[in-house]
């Protein structure tokens, strides 16, 4: 185990080197002096020597990196041009909403998805497997700010049952915070469901086809049980993993759907400081979020070792 | 001698024609194939189809319901929303295909060499590829387009280097698969060249699992373009694109509903189509996997 998770924090190291370049040359992307730009409109006289001297603009490249990195490393992920505040803070204040909408959109991807796997792999080649499939596909072929859209005229516009945009915490109130919710997690979690569908389809193809669940069936064991219990423990761990790499469709999802349902999240957060030229803002939340992706690469790879005894015997 | 003598059997179908044959056996790919020409030839005839001029304003037909002079209806400031989608359908072609294209010129390549090479080099490429996929699609996408600038060229750029990693290990890992093969060991062994072996030997071998990718990249593309076009960072008003004709359509939902029908619409159907055609390519090149 020690070894497994030494490996691969050895290769994570790099990766997350190689994230924090690929970020920090985002600003050498914009053209001219970059304190220009990230001073926004007013272009403050003030403001550009107080980004030269913070940015150390007047330093060849790598020594720049090396101010950046170092300052992450501590936690400065910089500041707000626009709000004049630490970027961290901002990512924080925004996460929780961004994390409630991924956690609701998972849990519906989780059931759809599962559920559409298996009832599809069952019954191959019937009615509920080739609807199951037309459904995947619709899924993966819906824009979901489309979705969410088309999901506002019917139930907001048309029949009046949700609100049409809006957050209310949960702490303050947990039914409207679920009336609120309930649309953009649908929307978020209705492709991540097709991708589910997919794998749970295959993946129980495969297992229903094993020595293991053909002797399970010559033993005269009911065929729920046989798909509850034999087929579906060993189908899911490897289609749970996956579930937990889809977590970057998530949060690009989730740009997308807070903007329709006008959700103040990380992906509003985005957004706007892409409109308002905040730049630290933006290199902020990706590296955020890479981080984030890279932890839950990592979790996902400990979850698996951990469940999968052969993997585990083999790294003993 | 028999006639059955005399007339010689048909010699062996190569695999790629096998696999075409098989393509054209399923229904949903060929109409799917169906579509996308359709789609392509009205971005190519949108001049002489589009019933009207896609920027031309009326004041006298401000958000028309659909009718028999525009078809589609009109949107906030009398735009006939027909000849906009019909004109949108070269952005959204456009974007996909150039994005891929600009994945396929960089990833392929990349891939080829960190898949032969090995080694240091493949390592180093391998762990680039991972930074660049740590970071979600869109979400890096969003940030390269809005430090590039709005602009429909550079939503391209952004999308297409956003999607090179995925060409990148696609084809490192094909050129693991095929490297080992004794057809490779022979090309080496009569002293060719390591690029003619990787350009004329390998190569041709992982050309299907890339065609299979590129058609659902497109796919992908397309919807990201008009992701990057409803948020304000790709294809500019007044220009149309199915993307920016959604997000002004948000705005008038509950008194234009066919604003955000028809361009939404368009974007479902065409990228269901590269869907289908992938699942179909995919079928085709290798029934196993069914």
């Amino acid at each position: 185990m020690v070894k497994f998770l030494v490996r691969r924090l050895a290769t994570i190291a790099p990766t997350l080197f190689f994230v924090s370049i690929l970020i920090f040359g985002l600003q050498q992307l914009l053209p001219g002096d970059p304190a220009m730009i990230l001073a926004g409109e007013e272009r403050d006289p003030t403001v550009i020597a107080h980004l030269h001297q913070k940015l150390h603009l007047d330093e060849p490249l790598p020594v720049r990196y090396l101010y950046w990195a170092s300052g992450v490393l501590k936690g400065d992920l910089g500041e707000s041009v626009r709000i004049q505040r630490p970027v961290l803070d901002l990512v924080a204040e925004k996460l929780p909403v961004t994390l409630e909408l991924a956690f609701l959109a998972m849990l519906i991807a989780l059931v759809v998805g599962i559920t559409a796997g298996i009832v599809s792999a069952v019954a191959r080649d019937t009615i509920w497997d080739y609807t199951a499939n037309v459904l995947a596909l619709w899924g993966l072929s819906t824009p979901n700010f489309w979705l969410g859209i088309m999901l506002i005229l019917l139930f907001s516009v048309t029949l009046g049952w949700l609100p049409a945009s809006g957050y209310v915490s949960p702490f303050v109130d947990l039914r409207a915070n679920l009336a609120a919710m309930i649309m953009p997690a649908f929307v978020l979690g209705n492709s991540i469901a097709a991708v589910l569908m997919r794998h749970m389809r295959s993946a129980m193809l495969q297992v229903l086809g094993a020595d293991y669940v053909r002797t399970a069936r010559a033993k005269g064991l009911e065929e729920r049980v046989v798909v509850l219990k034999h087929a579906l423990r060993n189908a899911l761990t490897p289609v749970i993993t996956l579930g937990a790499l889809e977590f970057g469709t998530l949060l690009s999802g989730a740009v997308l759907t807070e903007q329709v349902f006008t959700i103040p999240g990380f992906g509003k957060l985005i957004v706007d400081a892409v409109f308002n030229r905040d730049y630290a803002v933006v290199q902020g939340v990706v590296l955020c979020t890479a981080t984030a992706y890279i932890s839950l690469n990592l979790l996902a790879d400990l979850a698996y070792f951990l469940v999968n005894p052969r993997l585990r015997d083999s790294q003993a | 001698m028999t006639t059955a003598a005399i007339v010689s059997p048909p010699g062996p179908l190569s695999p790629g024609r096998r696999a075409i044959k098989r393509l054209t056996r399923r229904r949903a790919a060929m109409a799917a194939l169906g579509v996308i020409a359709g789609f392509a030839l009205l971005a190519l005839l949108a001049p002489a189809i589009a019933p009207y001029d896609p920027l031309a304003t009326s004041w006298s037909a401000v958000r028309k319901a659909p009718n028999a002079a525009h078809w589609f209806g009109t949107d906030e400031i009398g735009r006939d929303v027909l000849s906009r989608v019909i004109w949108g359908t070269r952005a959204s072609l456009l974007a996909g295909v150039v994005s891929v294209s600009i994945s396929l010129a960089f990833g392929m390549p990349i891939g080829l060499l960190a898949g032969y090479a090995g080694g240091w080099l493949d390592a180093l490429i391998s762990r680039i590829t991972d930074a660049m996929l740590a970071c979600p699609f869109l979400i890096l996408a969003i940030a390269l387009a809005a430090f590039l600038g709005p602009s429909l060229t550079n939503a391209m750029i952004a999308i297409g280097v956003s999607a090179t990693p995925v060409f990148i290990r696609l084809t490192r890992a094909q050129v693991l698969q095929v490297k080992v093969e004794d057809y490779i060991e022979a090309a080496r062994a009569v002293g060719n060249s390591p690029l003619r072996i990787m350009w004329r030997h390998i190569l041709p071998n992982i050309v299907p699992p890339l065609i299979v990718q590129t058609t659902l990249a497109i796919a992908a593309a397309i919807i990201a373009e008009a992701a990057l076009s409803f948020l304000g960072l790709g294809q500019q008003p007044p220009a149309p694109s199915w993307g920016s004709m959604l997000n002004t359509a948000k705005n008038y939902i509950d008194s234009a509903p066919w604003m955000a029908v028809w361009p939404g619409m368009s974007i479902f159907l065409l990228v269901l189509s590269f869907n289908l055609l992938g699942d179909g390519l995919r079928d085709a090149f290798d029934p196993r996997q069914r």
